[in-house]
């Protein structure tokens, strides 16, 4: 019997798997990026079947929003141009293609032969954010606290890195000015 | 209803699809869009986790990869960027030197 459920799974599933490969078989930066907004605005939604009502909106708001921007952003300001085949890269293309595929079909295989066909409910789970928050605030309040140290270590590490070094260091000669 | 285990696929589908493009493109950019792509991937399985056993921490646990691939992205493009500034080049075979 057909649900509804599996045929949205079905259709957001869909989109994802066009997505990746899309990722693969684009050669300009900029199509990949946006192939890959594409797989998690529907990751977004496999995520709302699932009852993750938080997850769902975290994965649209900071991944499809914040990180993909930045990635535009940089894709942008790098001027990025399509990117040329070596030799190195048709090799990794002979063994990547075939290693993929034989993965993906190992893993289907097992996963479906030796699991269970027990569903998983829609809604089985409350994912709102009341729930999420007070299990965040309580139970996992210590590793929250260290993650806002790890984004502080990650915004001041990334300002060291992009800053433009400075012309003529103190120890070093300075430049002659014609 | 969905069985787990078509979650669980779909999962390990785009978990392949990241790795296979960590190792076939050239460009430094689309390799870091792969490792995201995997890190999805991963969130996926968890999530499908999460309301299989009906644990609610697996929901927090993605919440916590998700603060990891920020911090992870925003350092990466630094880097990517200043690797731009010293090669003028983004392809990864000539970026075959730490020293600059």
């Amino acid at each position: 019997m057909i649900s509804v459920h599996l045929i949205l799974f079905l259709a957001f599933g869909a989109v994802c798997v066009a997505g990746a490969i899309n990722l693969l078989a684009q050669t300009h930066p900029i199509n990949s990026a946006l192939s890959l907004i594409a797989v998690m605005a529907a990751l977004a939604g496999e995520y709302l079947l699932l009852g993750a009502e938080f997850v769902a909106a975290v994965q649209v708001i900071v991944y499809a929003g914040a990180i993909m921007v930045l990635f535009v952003f940089v894709i942008m300001l790098l001027n990025a141009g399509v990117e040329e085949r070596t030799q190195g890269s048709r090799v990794a293309v002979l063994i990547g293609i075939p290693g993929m595929l034989l993965g993906s079909v190992l893993v289907a295989w097992v996963l479906l032969r030796h699991s269970g066909t027990e569903a998983v409910a829609a809604g089985a789970l409350p994912g709102d954010p009341k729930t999420i928050g007070q299990l965040l605030f309580h139970e996992f309040l210590l590793p929250f606290e260290i993650t806002s140290i790890l984004i502080l270590i990650a915004i001041m590490g990334a300002v060291v890195l992009a800053s433009k070094p400075p012309t003529s260091p103190a120890g070093g000669p300075a430049r002659k000015v014609d | 209803m969905v069985p787990l285990s078509y979650y669980l696929v779909l999962s390990g589908f785009l978990f392949a699809c990241g790795v296979t493009g960590f190792l076939i493109k050239r460009n430094i950019l689309t390799i870091f869009m792969s490792i995201e792509l995997m890190l999805n991937g991963v969130n996926l399985s968890f999530v499908a986790f999460a309301a299989h056993w009906h644990a609610l921490a697996g929901q927090i646990f993605v919440f916590f990869v998700m603060v990891v691939a920020a911090a992870e992205a925003a350092v990466g493009l630094a880097i990517i960027i200043a690797v731009y500034r010293t090669r003028e080049t983004l392809n990864v075979d000539q970026v075959n030197l730490l020293k600059l």
